[in-house]
C-alpha cells in the first residue's frame, strides 16, 4: 500500500510499504478513505519529535471502511464505515473505565520512555513517535486499529467524510476544551490560538451556551474563520491591539470567566527534557511568543475562573504565575482529548445540524501530495488552516 | 519532579535497619528465604527502598560519584551563569569573542543558573537536570560556531574555548547516561531489581497465573520455558545471542497462597539468582498491587558475558517490562504491540512504524499474529 512515511526534517514520502497486518486480537483494518494533516503532525515534520525513526507513518486523523476483523472485535465488522479516534485505549484497565482514554494504561508498549520523559506514561497514539508507541499511523491507504471496539466510531451513510472525520481529533478536542470551562449562561470565553483546535474550541463554547466568545490569534485568515465559520463574536489580533487590555475593555476590567489555550507550546507528548529546555530558552531569547499564551491567559482570566489548557505542551515552562494563580482561586483543567467519550454525542450534534466541523478545511489533496502539503501548511502558505488527505484516489 | 520528591520523603521517613541486603554473591546463595521483602512497621508504614540509604549496602560507588560528578556539574553550572551574567564581557573575551553580545552571553548564564538549580532541585538523580545541560552544551557549541566562522574572532580562543565546551558536554553526557540507568549494581556484581504495578484484577487471579511457572514466558520474553519438574523445582530456559539458550534449575523457596511467591536457582547453578512477587490488594476495588523483585549474580568467563548480555544490560527496564505485559495478559489476555517495536531478549527495541513483512511477524507476541 501507500503510505506517507517520515525522513527527517521537512522530508516525508509517500512510499510503497507492506499492507498492515492483524497483530492482535481485538485489531481491526480499514481501508482508508479521508485521512488529515494535524498541527501537531508539524512538530514530527519540522523534526523536533525525538524518539522517530526513518520509515515511520504519519497520521492520527482518519477514517475508512472496515475490511478485516481480529477474533475478539465484537462490535465491528467487515463493512463498517467508522472514524478512528486518535488515541488507542484497551477500554478494560482503570482508566479507560472512568473514560479518561488518553491515560490508557496498557496501549503504549514504549510506556518506558515516556514513563522517563513524564513520570507517568499517556496512551499510545496513531503516527505519532515511538515515545507514544510506535503505531503506524493513518496517512496511508489502509491502518491496523488496536482495539477497534474502542477506537472506532460507526457513521451514517447520509454524513460525508469531511462532516465527520475530525471527530478523531480536533472536533473533540475543542470541545473538551469548552467543557473544561464548566461554561454558566452569561459567560465570556476567551481561545488563544485561532488554529484548527482554536476554531473547534470557540464553535464548542457555543455549543455550550457560552454568550459571548473571543478568539486570539495573528493571522487574519484564522481571525475571518473564527468569526464567519465557528460564529466568534469578536477577534483580537494580537499584533495590532494588546490582548490583556483589549479584553479588560470588552469585560469592564473584570476579564473573561473562561480562558481557552488553544496554543501550546507547539509540542505534544514528550520532547523531553532537551527539547523543552530548548523552548524555554527559545522564551528566554523571545524568540517565540507561544510559551506567552498560557501566562497571558492565567493573567487576563477573571477571578475564580477557569483555564483550561488543550494546547499541547512537552516539557517545563518558564516563568509560571503561580501567583497569580494561586491568589486569584483560578482552576486550570487540561488533557489529551478523551476523544472516545466524545464521539457519539458530538456525531449526533452534526446529525442534527448544529454544526458542520467541515468548516474549517481550506485544501484537499490526493495522498500521493502529502509533502506538498505539509509544506504549504508549515510555511502557512495560500492561507492554508486544514488540509484533508484522500487515498487512492 | 513531584515523584522524586515524594520518593525522598519516603525513605527520610524509614527506620532504619528495618532491611538487611545481602549484597556479595557469597550472601545470596546464603541467603534465608524470607520473604520479608515488604515489613510493615507498628504504624503500619511500608518500608521501602531502605538500601537507597546506605550506600555500601547498594554497592554505590558507581552511584556515589555520578551524584557528586553531577552537584559539581550543578554548582559549575550556577558558578558559570554568574560569571556570564556579572562579567559578560570578559566572558565573550575568553571565548574569543569581541563583547558584542552580551546580552546573549547574559541569556546563556540565566540558562546555565537554571540547570544548576535543576540539578539540586532534582534531588537523589538529577539526570533530566544534567540532560539540560547537555541540551545548554549544544547551544554553546553552536554559538562557538558562528563566533568561529565572525570574520573578527579570535580563532585560537574560540578554539581553546569549543574545546573546553566539548569537555565539559563529555563529562555531562557520561554522567547523565549513569544517573539515567535505573538498576544497581553491588561491588559483587550482583544486579539488584524492585519493580511494582497496579492491576486491574483480584490478588488470587494474579497469583494463579504467576504460579503456574510455566506462564512466565509470556510475559517475560527473554524466557523460552520454564517447566516446572516437581511440586517446588522448576527447569528454566533462557533466550541467548545466537540461537542458544541458558538453563538453570531453581525452588520456590516460599509461597504463601494468593500472597507470595519466592524462587531462587538451586545451589551450584550457572545461573545464580533470586526473585520474589507479592499480591496484596489496593485500596477502593482498584485491583491488586505486584511487587517483584529479583536478584542475579553472573558467572565468569564467556557464559558471564552471554547471562550478563541476557539479564544484564537493564535489569531494571527488563523486570519493567514484564510487569507491564503481565498487566496486558491478566487486563486484556495478550501483550499488545505496535508496528514499531520488537521484542528483543526481553526488551523492546524499535523498528519504524510500517507493518511488518511476512517475514517479520515471527518477532511479534500478538496472539492474533499467530
Amino acid at each position: 500500500m501507500k503510505a506517507n512515511c517520515w525522513y527527517g526534517k521537512k522530508d516525508v514520502r509517500v512510499e510503497e510499504v507492506p499492507d498492515p497486518k492483524i497483530l492482535n486480537r481485538r485489531d481491526a483494518i480499514v481501508k482508508i478513505t479521508s485521512t488529515a494533516i494535524c498541527g501537531s503532525d508539524l512538530h514530527l515534520y519540522n523534526g523536533f519529535m525525538p524518539t522517530m525513526e526513518k520509515g515511520d507513518i504519519l497520521g492520527h486523523e482518519f477514517m475508512g471502511e472496515i475490511v478485516e476483523v481480529g477474533p475478539d472485535v465484537k462490535k465491528r465488522k467487515v463493512g463498517d464505515r467508522v472514524v478512528v479516534s486518535f488515541p488507542i485505549s484497551c477500554g478494560n484497565c482503570f482508566f479507560c473505565q472512568q473514560e479518561m482514554f488518553t491515560l490508557c494504561e496498557n496501549s503504549n508498549p514504549n510506556a518506558w520512555m515516556a514513563e522517563k520523559m513524564f513520570g507517568h506514561s499517556p496512551c499510545g497514539i496513531f503516527g505519532y513517535s515511538h515515545l507514544t508507541g510506535g503505531y503506524a499511523g493513518g496517512q496511508a491507504e489502509y491502518a491496523r486499529v488496536p482495539f477497534a471496539d474502542v477506537g472506532t466510531l460507526k457513521v451514517p451513510a447520509g454524513l460525508t467524510d469531511e462532516q465527520v472525520l475530525f471527530l478523531s481529533d480536533i472536533f473533540p478536542t475543542g470541545y473538551m476544551g469548552a467543557e473544561m470551562c464548566d461554561i454558566k449562561p452569561g459567560d465570556t470565553v476567551a481561545v488563544w490560538g485561532c488554529g484548527p483546535v482554536g476554531q473547534f474550541a470557540i464553535a464548542s463554547a457555543r455549543l455550550l451556551g457560552a454568550e459571548r466568545v473571543i478568539g486570539i490569534d495573528r493571522y487574519p485568515d484564522r481571525l475571518r474563520m473564527a468569526r464567519e465559520g465557528a460564529k466568534a463574536d469578536e477577534v483580537i489580533n494580537f499584533e495590532e491591539a494588546d490582548t490583556y487590555e483589549a479584553l479588560m475593555e470588552m469585560t469592564g476590567g473584570r476579564g473573561p470567566d473562561s480562558c481557552i489555550d488553544a496554543v501550546g507550546m507547539e509540542a505534544f507528548g514528550g520532547h523531553g527534557i532537551v527539547y523543552a529546555y530548548d523552548r524555554v530558552k527559545q522564551a528566554l531569547m523571545a524568540e517565540t511568543d507561544r510559551p506567552i499564551a498560557l501566562r497571558e491567559a492565567i493573567m487576563a482570566c477573571r477571578n475564580g475562573g477557569n483555564v483550561s489548557v488543550i494546547g499541547v505542551y512537552g516539557g517545563f515552562i518558564d516563568k509560571f504565575p503561580m501567583g497569580s494563580f494561586m491568589n486569584r482561586s483560578l482552576t486550570m483543567k487540561t488533557g489529551q482529548c478523551h476523544v472516545q467519550r466524545y464521539m457519539q454525542p458530538l456525531l449526533e450534534r452534526v446529525e442534527k445540524g448544529e454544526i458542520d466541523p467541515s468548516f474549517v478545511i481550506t485544501h484537499r489533496l490526493p495522498l500521493e501530495e502529502a509533502s506538498h502539503g505539509y509544506d504549504i501548511f508549515s510555511e502557512k502558505e495560500d492561507n492554508c488552516i486544514k488540509i484533508v488527505l484522500k487515498p487512492g484516489h | 519532579m513531584a515523584a522524586t520528591g515524594t520518593k525522598k520523603q519516603k525513605q527520610e521517613m524509614e527506620p532504619e535497619g528495618t532491611r538487611h541486603r545481602p549484597s556479595a554473591r557469597t550472601s545470596l546463595r546464603q541467603r534465608q528465604p524470607s520473604g520479608k521483602t515488604q515489613r510493615r512497621t507498628m504504624t503500619g508504614a511500608r518500608t521501602v527502598g531502605q538500601e537507597d540509604t546506605h550506600g555500601t549496602q547498594r554497592g554505590g560507588l558507581l552511584n556515589m560519584n555520578e551524584e557528586q560528578l553531577a552537584r559539581g556539574l550543578g554548582w559549575f553550572s550556577i558558578g558559570l551563569g554568574l560569571a556570564e551574567i556579572l562579567a559578560p564581557r570578559a566572558i565573550a573575551k575568553i571565548s574569543g569573542g569581541r563583547g558584542a553580545h552580551t546580552g546573549l552571553i547574559r541569556l546563556f548564564g540565566l540558562r546555565e543558573i537554571a540547570s544548576g538549580i535543576g540539578i539540586f532541585a532534582q534531588g537523589r538523580r538529577p539526570a533530566a537536570a544534567v540532560w539540560s545541560r547537555v541540551a545548554g552544551d549544544a547551544l554553546d557549541l553552536a554559538t562557538l560556531a558562528v563566533t568561529f566562522a565572525s570574520p573578527d574572532s579570535r580563532k585560537g580562543r574560540v578554539a581553546f574555548a569549543t574545546a573546553n565546551v566539548l569537555a565539559v558536554t563529555a563529562l555531562d553526557v557520561l554522567c547523565a547516561q549513569q544517573l539515567g540507568s535505573q538498576h544497581h549494581t553491588t561491588e559483587g556484581g550482583t544486579a539488584q531489581v524492585k519493580k511494582s504495578i497496579i492491576i486491574n484484577r483480584a490478588p488470587a487471579e494474579l497469583y494463579a497465573f504467576w504460579r503456574e511457572l510455566g506462564n512466565l514466558p509470556r510475559i517475560m520474553n527473554h524466557l523460552e520455558s520454564v517447566n516446572e519438574t516437581d511440586a517446588t523445582r522448576s527447569h528454566w530456559v533462557a533466550k541467548a545471542p545466537a540461537g542458544t539458550t541458558v538453563e538453570w534449575d531453581a525452588e520456590i523457596t516460599e509461597e504463601r497462597e494468593g500472597e507470595f511467591i519466592a524462587w531462587r536457582s538451586i545451589e551450584g547453578s550457572e545461573v545464580d539468582n533470586y526473585g520474589s512477587v507479592s499480591f496484596e490488594r489496593a485500596t477502593g476495588g482498584r485491583g491488586t498491587i505486584v511487587n517483584v523483585e529479583m536478584e542475579y549474580t553472573p558467572p565468569g568467563g564467556v557464559l558471564g558475558a552471554t547471562v550478563a548480555k541476557l539479564f544484564g544490560e537493564e535489569p531494571g527496564q527488563q523486570a519493567q517490562e514484564a510487569l507491564r505485559c503481565f498487566k496486558q495478559v491478566m487486563e486484556l489476555g495478550e501483550v499488545v504491540v505496535s508496528e514499531g517495536t520488537v521484542w528483543d531478549n526481553g526488551l523492546l527495541t524499535q523498528r519504524p512504524a510500517q507493518p511488518p513483512t511476512s517475514g517479520e511477524l515471527g518477532h511479534s507476541r500478538g496472539a492474533g499474529a499467530k
